[in-house]
């Protein structure tokens, strides 16, 4: 049995990359800066990565990522075959092995066809490791096109009941509505990331714990990201907040980066960190 | 109360959908194909139970044939059952030329994936081969994790699946029983003609017997369900007693009354 699974296991690490899908139905949870930094992180850990940003009409992972003077062809362009990918991939000047394909800020969502996507998502498995897929909120077209091909999935919920019950929806579909799924091979790998994360907040019953949420999802936790103003500071500045090695977010980034590599690490920042008198006094 | 068996459609624009569902179909397995004899024993069988044949379509099984290779006329046979009312749609088993004779009378070809069951059913020559009607978006969660079992479920007339089922699936055990060895998320509904067991915490919906079932019964144990029926009796978690939740628990139908017991 132990030799049949790593058989199986050795299959897997055959194929030229992984797709990582990063979504959550929700918005507004975190799902541009997760991609961000996963690529930053992966990137520098010395895997060729490329981010693609798939919220056609409302692009936001260049702005994160710094690159939004750069941009001259988009993804849609390419699909359309109106430019070659060297064109419109980005590199960043930070790490030469992440590259960013931008979203089309004009185009229509519809212009993603599945076989465009998969076109383009083979000819980058030429030449990178990692695809993050960036998803647009929502369980509409986008998002379906972002997960359809993916291998991985990291489905980044915060802690509260809503975006929780949406998590939840996304990972039926990812069950039933990607590639994998209709081909009947093995399902996705899902993982689960909780981002703003506040535990003086958990404290006071105004946010779900960790265990709450892995008890409703019951999924492999990849990472609990702190509610920060070092995310905010960092988005506005075109830094992925990976970058801050001071802050506690960005070390929760690496920390999940590692995770995802394979790495056993215990989980930071998931208790109040303030003193008794801060919990007693503060607000 | 009834069951909306569909899933939600996208808009109103959408013309159609397609999706796999399944048929208990009744199949007339031949042993021989002598129209005379075929003829009188349908007719017997036809006066025993007139409605059940009326307007029925009908799979011609030829997988017991004592001669599997035997001169079949197949415009006769169809005639033949038309003459009984039936409207023969598929074709099961036979060899090649059956098959060809079969496409051009427009019978289906239909797959013989049960046909071991039926040899090993009662010696009658009609029998009721049940199938398994699956949603396709639910036919996918079915034993994912382990393909070599795949289609186990199907087969037997019980359904396992081994996944959490998420808020928006639904899964429909026809003809049997449902097990979930996973967490049903609030939001998700279950659905059997059945019994339906789950061995991970019930925060979604489930319907037992919804074919009217009275006998039928739900198993959990970790009760946080949103409702729970059976054979359309239900209840809403609002009037499921704080006492109850989280508890083990199994509910039954007691004169048309639904009872909700620890066990």
């Amino acid at each position: 049995m132990i030799g049949g699974l790593g058989h199986l296991g050795l299959q897997e690490d055959l194929s030229l990359s992984r797709v990582i899908v990063i979504t959550s139905g929700k918005g507004g949870v975190g799902k541009t800066t997760t991609s961000a930094s996963m690529g930053m992180g992966l990137a520098q850990k010395g895997h060729r990565t490329v981010v693609i940003d798939f919220d056609v009409g409302l692009r936001n992972l260049d702005l994160v990522l710094g690159c939004e003077r750069r941009v001259v062809y988009d993804f849609i362009n390419v699909i359309n075959g109106e430019a070659h990918l060297n064109q419109a991939l980005i590199r960043d000047k930070r790490c030469n092995k992440l590259s960013v394909l931008p979203a089309s800020q004009t185009r229509d969502k519809d212009a993603l066809s599945v076989e465009g996507v998969g076109q383009v998502l083979e000819e980058l498995s030429k030449d990178h490791e990692y695809i993050i897929c960036d998803s647009p909120a929502g369980i509409e077209h986008g998002a379906l096109m972002a997960m359809y091909y993916a291998d991985d999935a990291v489905v980044v919920t915060n802690p509260e009941v809503s975006s929780v019950r949406d998590s939840d929806r996304m990972l039926g579909i990812l069950a039933s509505k990607s590639q994998r799924a209709e081909q009947n091979r093995e399902p996705i790998t899902e993982y689960l990331l909780l981002s703003r994360y506040s535990p003086n907040r958990v404290v006071r019953g105004e946010m779900l714990s960790v265990a709450d949420v892995q008890e409703i999802l019951s999924l492999k936790m990849l990472g609990v990201i702190p509610e920060s103003q070092s995310v905010l500071n960092a988005s506005n500045s075109g830094i992925p907040v990976i970058l801050d090695t001071q802050s506690d977010a960005g070390q929760a980034y690496q920390d999940m980066v590692k995770r995802y590599l394979g790495e056993e690490l215990p989980m930071r920042f998931t208790s109040d960190k303030r003193g008794m008198f801060g919990r007693l006094f503060g607000g | 109360m009834t069951v909306a068996m569909e899933s939600e459609r996208e808009s109103a624009a959408t013309a159609l959908e397609i999706k796999a569902a399944a048929f208990t179909l009744p199949v007339i397995r031949l042993f021989q194909v002598d129209m005379g004899a075929l003829a009188e024993q349908l007719q017997a069988k036809v006066e025993q139970a007139p409605d059940l044949f009326a307007h029925a379509p009908v799979v011609i099984d030829l997988s017991g044939l004592d001669d599997p290779d035997a001169d079949i006329s197949f415009p006769r046979l169809v005639g033949l059952l038309r003459g009984y009312g039936m409207l023969p749609v598929g074709l099961r088993g036979g060899s090649m030329r059956h098959q060809e004779a079969a496409h051009g009378m427009a019978l289906a070809l239909m797959s013989d994936g049960s046909s071991r069951r039926m040899r090993e059913a009662a010696n009658g020559d009609a029998s009721v081969a049940v199938t398994h009607a699956i949603n396709l978006q639910i036919g996918r969660t079915q034993n994912q994790d382990d393909p070599m079992d795949a289609g186990i479920g199907l087969e037997v007339g019980s359904t396992l699946i081994r996944r959490p089922v998420r808020s928006g699936q639904k899964v429909y055990a026809a003809g049997g029983d449902l097990t979930v060895t996973a967490a049903v998320s609030s939001g998700a509904e279950l659905m059997a003609d059945g019994n339906i067991h789950i061995y991970g915490p019930l925060r979604g919906r489930v319907f037992a017997g919804i074919k009217g079932n009275t006998k039928a019964r739900i198993f959990c144990q970790d009760l946080q369900a949103e409702l729970v029926a059976v054979a359309g009796h239900y209840r809403v978690s609002e009037n499921i007693p704080l006492k109850l939740k989280h508890a083990r628990v199994q509910i039954f139908l007691e004169k048309h009354k639904l009872r909700i017991e620890p066990f």
